[in-house]
């Protein structure tokens, strides 16, 4: 572990205690988004477009309702209709994907769906709801998308950030621009330009557990949802605008959570299984199949980009042009956005110029992916950087180094960077052995970085005390990564007391304060702050307690490890129990809420180093070391920062290598199963080794910046560096499968 | 749907006569995924691995008997039949995973009628045979004459395979089986390649089969490539003929998980490279080498 500055002596910010949620998880009593039962309650199941594109002529559910054991069918026409209603237009999207009105826009858009007492009667129900479509033609990727003429997947789609607005609609929702210096003035000063062009497939989160729902409805329009979400304040909200009622009127319960990536972070099933329990008066479960997961859920997008970059002979890029257009899916909204603000962010580049579109598609509305749009755009920029490299004749770390952003620098995207680490990840891989180690046969070694914001935004936090001097840590964020484990750790070193006697549960809606979702690297920095501001708040209570029965001024009275002292010693210390204990005659319950709103971001940044075998003879490649290193600011809990630089590290490997999703001309999915849609197994990769490099974020109090994210960025290009570097070929589509590399090996040797 | 779990061979051919709708299950590790995809729905399901002698592994002087629905886990920590039969046992081996090893087995990954089947040309190389039970008693065919194609058996909707034959390795032979698929584990070969070779007195070739798996519907011998083989060391020359008639007798489908191309040239690759390894178990076993 590379630490930047001392450690001041924390006792269990750092540590690495059992997780707290372990032994539910390993004896199977974890409760899951799929495993709550009620009493009386229906199977749900939905009807699914199977369709790329068509307009609903007619859906008859008169067979279905009829059917033994069916309590109530429900289609689009059983929600407000948010667009005659002048709803914003976000919120149209939201509820016409959520469920299709007029017209279905991929394989697997909901069209209806049935409640039933079995499960076996809801599939059959299912089965019986009769649709009409009259098929349209469609248009699966960016390039069929953008071609003149294409079919239109929304006829009103007039792209924004285009000046003057284009006259016609077209498939294209919006434009990006980026632009600094002199583009000709900068490509000029070079001594090598490369430039290529890349596409990459859309691929999906892949959390193991599919999405699952359960709705309870009163009649009195009150409702209750339990489901499994990166955050179960944001589900209320999309539920409450799908179903048209007051997000008062419904409180959401978040399950334990089998993985999200970001993909659980949007509605699917929620507004269903209420508007199904309403109709049928009794508690409604909706869970979905791996397929409709892989058909209706995720993915984040699929790409193609042009990247041109000039260097100078000593390896300073003069220059850099990025062409981009993301696959948004069924509805606006692709990362390309965010695409363009990091593509270059980790970089000080004096003339550029950063182009994005965001391009509407017949495939499912992409949701957030770890990083959203910055894997892409690093797979493109990272690739023609080790070429530009390689043309001079410059080592990988090097080059890097030579353009790095720092403190200070103005940044690609627009403000100038506070403190921030990418030259200690830097330096980090090139100080670590992996960086020299012996190479054999075939194999290859590949150097890529990667840079992600990380997020702020709105969270809320209870912390009580027990009477026995242990703390209740009371959040509504979502634990995907181990933020239970992170709050217990900093309650712990605030309020003096062990982490053993510290439990940090998740609430539902209407139990804390407001939090937004768990996602963009958030919840340690923010949720962890107000956990920090909450603690802070009852230690300044204790300490007046304590002043109170020793009849002090409470400057007289530190907190100390976990107990009051006189400063003077004139009284005997009185630990936290002690003060719980008596809480009843020194002013009541000791508890304390905060709510705030994070501005202290800190930029994360990744550097990685992976080597790999290709087989010449069969394309497959295997990983055969790797080795990641992140500036986490502070970790917190170091185990789980791995745990979240690894498992960047893995997905992203899978999207390098293998993972894509397969259409087929009519735009039906060909691989929704794990057994050709295929993530990495555990046999698939080495230790990835981790270096965590520890650059305070000054803004937050243990200097915490947030670590879930950025670790996806730099893989694909630290793989297709290594293969280049193994192969002498250069890969330029993901994923680089056995298929593609033996391709281009033989395109090679002609 | 019903479940019936016969403890005889006659107890389930007769059920199997009277129950036309009736399917046989070893493992089940492809049925119920088919049964939960919708793609088949009999009225019985007849469970096998009640019968003694669907689950038991024999050797005598001549043969080794397996019995169909014996688990490949058992199989493979079968220390005498996995030293005989290295690549028989590697290739049972590499079906599913771990978990899915103590339920898979021979004549559940045979009569699944996969052309992917990893155990399928690891058994013809070695000549296996089924002994294939139905109403009229038994018979015996060849595990190569069992598949005609994708899903589709020579056998009646009344027969199934109680145990299979594979008589002892002889001297101086040894086999192997190699596939590729994109990942490690958890996969369905994309190519499979299996070979057994025996050597004559003097180190060189004197028997060879060599069988595709995943690139035509059904298994494929490679006569070609065994005749190239039989004479001869496995030299640059040979070796490369092998690869070619490999790639030649292929007859693949462009999928999700390869192309025809792919198919074809890497073929050739895991022929060469399956017939290497039984060689040089052949030379190991009899200290050759």
């Amino acid at each position: 572990m590379a630490i930047t500055e001392e450690n001041p002596g924390y006792k269990w910010v750092g540590t690495r205690p059992i997780r707290p949620d372990g032994l539910e998880k390993v004896t199977g009593k974890a409760q899951f988004g799929a495993d709550l039962m009620l009493p009386g309650m229906l199977f749900g199941k939905v009807v699914r477009s199977p369709h790329a594109h068509a307009r609903i002529v007619s859906i008859d559910t008169t067979a279905a309702e009829a059917m033994v054991g069916v309590k109530a069918v429900i289609t689009g026409s059983d929600f407000p209709d948010l667009a005659a209603n002048g709803a914003h237009a976000s919120d149209i999207d939201v509820a016409s994907n959520a469920i299709a009105r007029e017209k279905v826009l991929y394989e697997g858009h909901v069209v209806a769906a049935v409640a039933a007492t079995t499960r076996d009667q809801a599939e059959a129900a299912a089965k019986a709801v009769e649709v009409t479509y009259e098929v349209l033609p469609h248009v699966l990727t960016v390039d069929e998308a953008m071609a003149d003429g294409a079919p239109l997947l929304h006829e009103g789609m007039i792209t924004k950030g285009v000046d003057p607005a284009p006259e016609n609609p077209s498939n294209v929702a919006s434009k990006i621009l980026h632009e600094r210096g002199d583009l000709d003035q900068g490509f000029g000063e070079a001594h090598v330009v490369v430039e290529r062009e890349f596409t990459t497939k859309p691929v999906h989160q892949g959390y193991i557990e599919p999405h699952a729902a359960v709705a309870d409805a009163n009649t009195d329009g009150r409702a209750h949802i339990w489901c499994s979400s990166q955050g179960h304040f944001q589900m209320r909200a999309y539920s409450a605008t799908v179903l048209g009622v007051s997000p008062g009127n419904l409180k959401v319960t978040a399950a334990e959570i089998g993985g999200g990536f970001g993909g659980k972070t949007v509605i699917y099933l929620e507004p269903l299984a209420v508007r199904l329990s309403q109709r049928a008066g009794r508690p409604v479960k909706l869970v979905m199949d791996r397929d409709e997961v892989f058909r209706a859920t995720g993915p984040t997008s699929g790409t193609r980009i042009r990247v041109k970059m000039g260097v100078s002979e000593d390896g300073k890029i003069t220059a850099a042009e990025v062409w981009m257009a993301y696959e948004a899916g069924a509805f606006s909204g692709s990362p390309v956005g965010a695409a363009g603000m990091t593509a270059i962010a980790c970089y000080d580049i004096p003339n550029f110029v950063v182009e994005g579109y965001d391009v509407v598609c017949n495939k499912p509305r992409v949701a957030a992916y770890r990083a959203p749009g910055a894997p892409m755009a690093a797979f493109a920029v990272e690739s023609v950087l080790d070429e530009l490299a390689r043309d001079i004749g410059m080592d990988p770390i090097d080059i890097r180094l030579a353009n790095a952003a720092v403190e200070g620098t103005q940044a690609s995207y627009g403000p100038k960077f506070p403190r921030i680490g990418f030259v200690e990840t830097l330096e980090a891989i090139k100080d670590h052995p992996n960086y020299t180690a012996d190479l054999g046969p075939n194999q290859g070694r590949g150097v890529s970085a990667g840079f992600w914001f990380n997020a702020g935004m709105m969270s809320s936090a209870t912390v009580h005390i027990n009477e026995n001097g242990s703390a209740t840590v009371v959040t509504g964020s979502p634990d995907i990564g181990g933020s239970r484990q992170s709050m217990a750790l900093m309650a712990a070193e605030e309020l003096g007391i062990p982490y053993e006697s510290i439990k940090a549960v998740v609430a539902d809606t209407e139990t804390v304060g407001f939090n937004d979702v768990t996602g963009g690297s958030r919840v340690t920095l923010a949720t962890g702050a107000a956990v920090v501001d909450a603690c802070r708040i009852i230690v300044e209570d204790l300490r007046a307690r304590a002043a109170k029965t020793w009849d002090v001024e409470v400057d007289q009275v530190e907190w100390v490890e976990g107990q009051a002292q006189h400063v003077e010693g004139t009284q005997p210390p009185l630990s936290l129990n002690d003060l719980a204990a008596k809480s009843g005659r020194t002013g009541g319950p000791i508890s304390a809420n905060a709510s705030l709103n994070s501005r202290g971001v800190g930029a994360g940044f990744s550097t990685q180093l992976c080597d790999v075998e290709v087989d010449p003879e069969t394309g497959v490649t295997r990983v055969v070391r790797y080795l990641t290193a992140q500036d986490a600011g502070r970790a917190i809990s170091p185990d789980y920062v791995e745990g979240q630089m690894q498992g960047g590290v893995v997905q992203g490997i899978g999207w390098a290598l293998n993972e894509e999703y397969i259409h087929n001309p009519d735009g039906v999915m060909e691989n929704p199963s794990f057994l050709d849609y295929r993530i990495p197994v555990a046999s698939d990769l080495p230790m990835i080794d981790c270096a965590i490099v520890e650059v305070p974020n000054p803004a937050h109090p243990y200097g915490v910046r947030g670590v879930g994210e950025v670790g996806i960025v730099p893989p694909m290009a630290a793989v297709g560096n290594a293969i280049r570097d193994a192969i002498d070929v250069r890969m330029t589509d993901l994923p680089m499968s056995p298929v593609r590399i033996l391709e281009a090996l033989n395109e090679q040797s002609d | 749907m019903k479940y019936v779990a016969p403890s005889s061979v006659e107890e389930a051919t007769s059920l199997l006569s009277t129950s036309p709708s009736a399917q046989v299950f070893a493992g089940a590790t492809d049925v119920v995924p088919q049964l939960r995809a919708g793609r088949s729905a009999p009225e019985v399901l007849v469970d096998l691995k009640k019968i003694q002698e669907l689950v038991s592994i024999v050797k005598d002087d001549t043969k080794w008997t397996v019995g169909a629905a014996t688990p490949t886990a058992n199989l493979t920590e079968d220390q005498a039949f996995s030293e005989e039969f290295q690549g028989l046992s590697e290739a049972a081996g590499l079906i599913g995973s771990d978990q899915i090893q103590n339920r898979s087995s021979l004549g559940g990954n045979l009569c699944n009628g996969s052309p992917a089947a990893d155990s399928v040309p690891a058994m013809v190389v070695n000549g296996v045979r089924a002994v294939i039970a139905g109403p009229n008693g038994t018979r015996v065919l060849d595990v190569a004459e069992v598949v005609t194609g994708p899903g589709q058996l020579s056998l009646e909707d009344d027969e199934f395979i109680v145990e299979f034959e594979i008589d002892r390795m002889p001297e101086r032979s040894g086999d192997a089986y190699l596939r590729m698929i994109p990942r490690t584990e958890m996969d369905i070969a994309v190519v499979g390649a299996g070979a057994r070779v025996t050597l004559a007195e003097d180190g060189s070739i004197e028997e060879a089969i060599v069988a595709l798996g995943a690139v035509a519907p059904t298994v494929v011998r490679v006569p070609e490539a065994e005749a190239a083989l039989v004479g001869n060391t496995p030299n640059e020359q040979t070796l490369s003929a092998v690869a070619g008639a490999a790639s030649e007798v292929c007859n693949p489908i462009d999928d999700k998980r390869g192309t025809i191309a792919y198919r074809k040239q890497v073929a050739g690759v895991l022929a060469k490279r399956a017939v290497l390894i039984a060689v040089e178990r052949a030379q190991q076993r009899n200290g050759m080498k």
